[in-house]
């Protein structure tokens, strides 16, 4: 697309395949529609059926109030797609512009979105990973299993992993009066999101609701049965725990394996691309015929020095769909940033915990407002003397005051007192259980010497 | 955004002249988001600004956090929690929530629906074979006053005695010393503690005596926050019967009058009665009952729109000039029931949003659709109607409409 | 019916659990849990529901009533 011509014909009778029919795939698929595209709109998924969304099937579903295959995501608008679904995408070919699918097939395209999400990491013996009882939360199916599981009655349920996703469903045992085992390798639950002063009053919830939560542990072994099913747990304190099911709740690998030899800058960390929400190759330069959105995406964030941050967050892959179907129907002066401060939800134990900002990305963390013991609170993050992120306990109200702190680079700690301010409330660290799943081993390779020859390549291209 | 000073306009919109027609002047208010007046009080119009600050914690509702706190009515009387601050505003009205909605008891309003009906349904039968009909006197004021005294367990036979004090209430709201006669607040008070006795009279009967209505619950309950002290529970049914009721005559008049001036979206409304549920969220928007928070504080130093708000001061909020902000809403004086983006501010926003909102709109909903089913022809008497003094909660005092040959 | 709720946008203000308490539920003082099929027997209500949510967080299918527009996708690839 270089002129004004080329991008009227473009939107008028262009190619547009969106690879990941998800949330972030579906929003991204109206907004084209919205922004008056009417050329040949393609969607590939892996799973079939319509576009769902997925938080309720660690709440909803798990209690058995919903069933799995009720949340089905409504629609904004009429969207006139080619649905290709059922089989995921396997590679992407830069050089004749085609999606490769499973089967085999090509699927041509002008401009293509990436957005196909991130699925569950399995327990990492596969043996055991496949025994009965155990279960991973992502899929409709998942949750549909999951939920017959626990509607069945176990003796006990163990949950490895206290994130938010293990802490939710530990919460959902509680409720259907099931006894659970939670195992979290860190010394608190959700501390690799929230930090130690949240994580304990994390780790308190979960106790008042009578989890059995060990912290500090680590789950080496899942041991079956004769028939293959789950029957007992061993740590690597040597110590046992004895539940007929267990859900691996250890987070996500974001899909992009089938980006490999792509040339794009894609790997464990996600896709990485600019605000306008294009794909970077590998060099790191902005391409101008691939978008990325939702929680694959890697993309950029002003506010916190411009680093490059992936989110599996709802409201993210809303606005960077939106993003990213503007700009791919528009000319450069006319692209939109994707510069929203992040928002995270979670329900659990019958607190609605949010939080706006990174508040990985902070050193201090202060009670704004509230008690922390009530479990109804404000706590902001600060780095380096401005405020960065906030998390509340059933204080939602409160939080968009914090968002705009957080835009307009307010002092931390904040200085004024509000009503309900704890009286003793100082900073504190906020105490991170080391760096983040950031790096595994090098990745990519600098090659050439002068300015005009220097590359990058994969590190596993270039091994091969 | 500067902040100017612009007295002239707030003295000439609080001013009884402008009640039929206050949005122009609210236009001219807006070109300063911010104003700070003469007497370092400050009023806030514009939308963005309004539910930035309804969101900042360091606004206060608490009258003791103004450096100079403005004579009310509410005296020394233990205020209601629309006047506390968190953490005892979040106590008290959860415990007052738990007797009336979500999450302990989910199902009242929707339970209330058949009787809303059936008293709607009954004042309408009245206005047979009458020709004028006043929809405030015959509808709009009977109709929420049965309900809120059936809700909160007072008896409908003594609204003549606190219609008295309600009315002496209301007048106060917006008492100003340096314009109004010192009557007006004193009959405030008088009024606040007239009705404070009758109250607590009725409260002294429910005691001991589990009932379904609110004071007997409030009165006998015991939920995880404690109960509320006689005072408190005064204080509260004290609030819930003032706003049950002059904020929802105010809906359903202006509704009626903004439907018949705009005949097409009745006749529209006639044929597709879904239609009343946008609808209302419109009015909330376009003629709300209540245009004005007349007084907050700033707990501490309060920064909106680059303007530092000092601490103490008092601060006006425009609810119903920010929901005609041309800024925030597409072509805002226009009376769109189809408008989609309506995130209006109605029922305030925040902590404060509106304890009755959900009775409120089903109200107004049941009240509307039924006028508009069975009144035939309908036409005003009188355009602009009559309206009621107070700036704040604003309605037409009458509403005359005529009609072919009864309903 | 299909129903999403934007729950980073919900504050709580639980308007909509008043209004459809059998398609959306308070988990608590202020989390919401809903039900995103809601019965075609609580159309009104859900309606009434999503108009009054303060936040409107609420998105209903618009598609709602209009099935040819539904491009419903195909049950394989192997087309």
């Amino acid at each position: 697309m270089t002129s004004a011509d080329n991008l009227r014909a473009f939107r008028r009778g262009g190619r547009i395949v969106i690879v990941g029919a998800s949330l972030a795939g579906l929003r991204a698929a109206e907004s084209l529609r919205d922004e008056g595209f009417t050329g040949s709109l393609t969607m590939i998924g892996d799973e079939l059926g319509e576009p769902y969304d997925r938080p309720p099937l660690s709440k909803q579903v798990l209690t058995g109030w919903v069933p799995a295959g009720g949340t089905t995501l409504p629609r904004r608008r009429d969207i006139d797609a080619e649905w290709l679904l059922g089989v995921p995408a396997s590679g992407l070919d830069l050089a004749t512009d085609h999606v490769r699918l499973a089967d085999g097939r090509e699927v041509p395209f002008d401009r293509v979105l990436i957005s196909t999400g991130v699925r569950a990491r399995p327990w990492f013996v596969e043996s055991e990973a496949a025994l009965d009882g155990v279960f991973v939360v992502r899929t409709r199916e998942h949750a549909e299993g999951l939920q017959r599981a626990l509607a069945a009655g176990p003796s006990r349920v163990l949950v490895i992993g206290a994130g938010f996703t293990g802490s939710e469903i530990a919460s959902i045992c509680r409720e259907r009066n099931i006894p659970v085992t939670v195992a979290e390798l860190a010394p608190y639950p959700l501390v690799g999101a929230l930090g130690a002063m949240i994580g304990e009053v994390a780790a308190d919830l979960q106790r008042a609701h009578g989890v059995d939560l060990r912290c500090g542990v680590k789950v080496t072994r899942l041991e079956g049965d004769a028939q293959g099913r789950f029957r007992r747990a061993h740590f690597d304190d040597g110590s046992t725990v004895d539940a007929d099911v267990a859900v691996v709740a250890l987070g996500g690998i974001r899909n992009t394996e089938w980006l490999q030899g792509s040339g794009l800058a894609a790997g464990v960390w996600g896709v990485a691309c600019d605000t306008g929400c294009r794909a970077m190759d590998l060099n790191g330069l902005i391409t101008d015929d691939v978008f990325v959105a939702g929680d694959v995406a890697r993309c950029p964030n002003p506010v916190y020095e411009y680093r490059l941050i992936s989110l599996e967050h709802w409201a993210n892959a809303v606005e960077q769909a939106q993003v990213a179907a503007h700009n791919m129907v528009h000319g450069q002066a006319d692209r939109w940033p994707h510069l929203s401060i992040p928002r995270f939800w979670s329900i659990q134990f019958g607190v609605n915990i949010k939080s706006v900002g990174v508040p990985t990305f902070a050193d201090e963390v202060v009670v704004t407002q509230g008690s922390v013991t009530d479990h109804r609170f404000v706590a902001a993050y600060g780095y380096q003397g401005r405020v960065t992120a906030a998390v509340t306990f059933n204080n939602a109200k409160w939080l968009d005051h914090y968002r705009q702190l957080i835009e307009t680079a307010a002092p931390f700690p904040p200085p004024c007192a509000t009503p309900d301010q704890p009286v003793d409330t100082k900073p504190v660290p906020v105490d991170f259980p080391g760096p983040t799943l950031l790096a595994q081993g090098a990745t990519v390779v600098v090659t050439g010497h002068d300015p005009g020859e220097r590359r990058v390549t994969a590190a596993h291209q270039h091994h091969r | 955004m500067t902040t100017t000073e612009t007295p002239d306009t707030l003295h000439r919109i609080l001013d009884y002249s402008s009640r039929a027609d206050p949005y122009p002047l609210y236009a001219e208010l807006r070109r300063t988001p911010v104003a700070r007046q003469e007497d370092g009080s400050y009023v806030i119009s514009t939308y963005r600004e309004l539910a930035d600050i309804l969101h900042n914690p360091h606004l206060s509702s608490d009258v003791r956090n103004m450096s100079h706190p403005m004579p009310s009515a509410e005296g020394a009387t233990t205020p209601s929690f629309i006047n506390m601050d968190p953490p005892e505003h979040d106590r008290l009205r959860r415990i007052a929530m738990r007797h009336f909605g979500p999450p302990h008891t989910p199902g009242l309003v929707t339970a209330m629906e058949p009787a809303l009906t059936a008293t709607v349904g009954g004042l309408i039968d009245d206005f047979t074979g009458k020709e004028q009909i006043d929809i405030v006197d015959d509808l709009a004021y009977p109709f929420p006053v049965t309900v809120i005294c059936h809700l909160l367990g007072v008896p409908r036979e003594d609204e003549p005695r606190f219609r008295v004090w309600v009315n002496g209430l209301i007048n106060a709201i917006d008492y100003d010393p340096r314009t109004d006669p010192k009557e007006k607040l004193e009959n405030g008070v008088q009024a606040r503690k007239d009705l404070h006795e009758y109250l607590g009279g009725l409260l002294a009967q429910r005691h001991g005596r589990p009932g379904d209505d609110l004071l007997s619950r409030l009165a006998n309950d015991d939920g995880p926050d404690g109960r509320m002290t006689d005072e408190e529970i005064i204080s509260t049914a004290n609030l819930l019967l003032i706003a049950g009721h002059e904020t929802t005559v105010n809906l359903i008049a202006n509704g009626m009058l903004t439907l018949l001036r705009h005949p097409q979206i009745l006749e529209r409304l006639r044929g597709d009665p879904d239609l009343i549920v946008p609808l209302v969220e419109e009015l909330l928007r376009y003629e709300p009952p209540v245009h004005i928070i007349p007084w907050r504080a700033a707990y501490s130093d309060v920064t909106v729109a680059d303007t530092v708000i000092p601490k103490g001061s008092q601060i006006m909020l425009m609810l119903a000039s920010g929901s005609r902000d041309p800024d925030r809403f597409h072509d805002p004086d226009r009376f769109d029931p189809d408008r989609r983006d309506n995130q209006h501010l109605g029922f305030g926003s925040g902590i404060h949003l509106c304890f009755g909102g959900p009775l409120a709109r089903r109200e107004a909903q049941i009240a509307l659709g039924e006028l508009v089913r069975r009144l035939d022809r309908p036409r005003l008497v009188a355009d602009p109607p009559p309206y009621r003094r107070s700036p704040v909660l604003r309605g037409p005092i009458h509403l005359l409409v005529e009609q072919n040959g009864g309903c | 019916m299909r129903v999403v709720v934007d729950l980073s946008r919900c504050e709580g203000y639980a308007q909509c659990a008043f209004l459809a308490p059998d398609a959306f539920r308070m988990h608590g003082e202020e989390a919401l849990m809903y039900d995103p099929d809601p019965d075609d027997a609580q159309r009104d209500r859900v309606l009434r529901a999503a108009a009054a949510c303060p936040v409107q967080a609420i998105l209903v299918d618009l598609l709602e009533g209009r099935p040819e527009e539904r491009d419903v996708p195909v049950a394989a690839a192997s087309s």
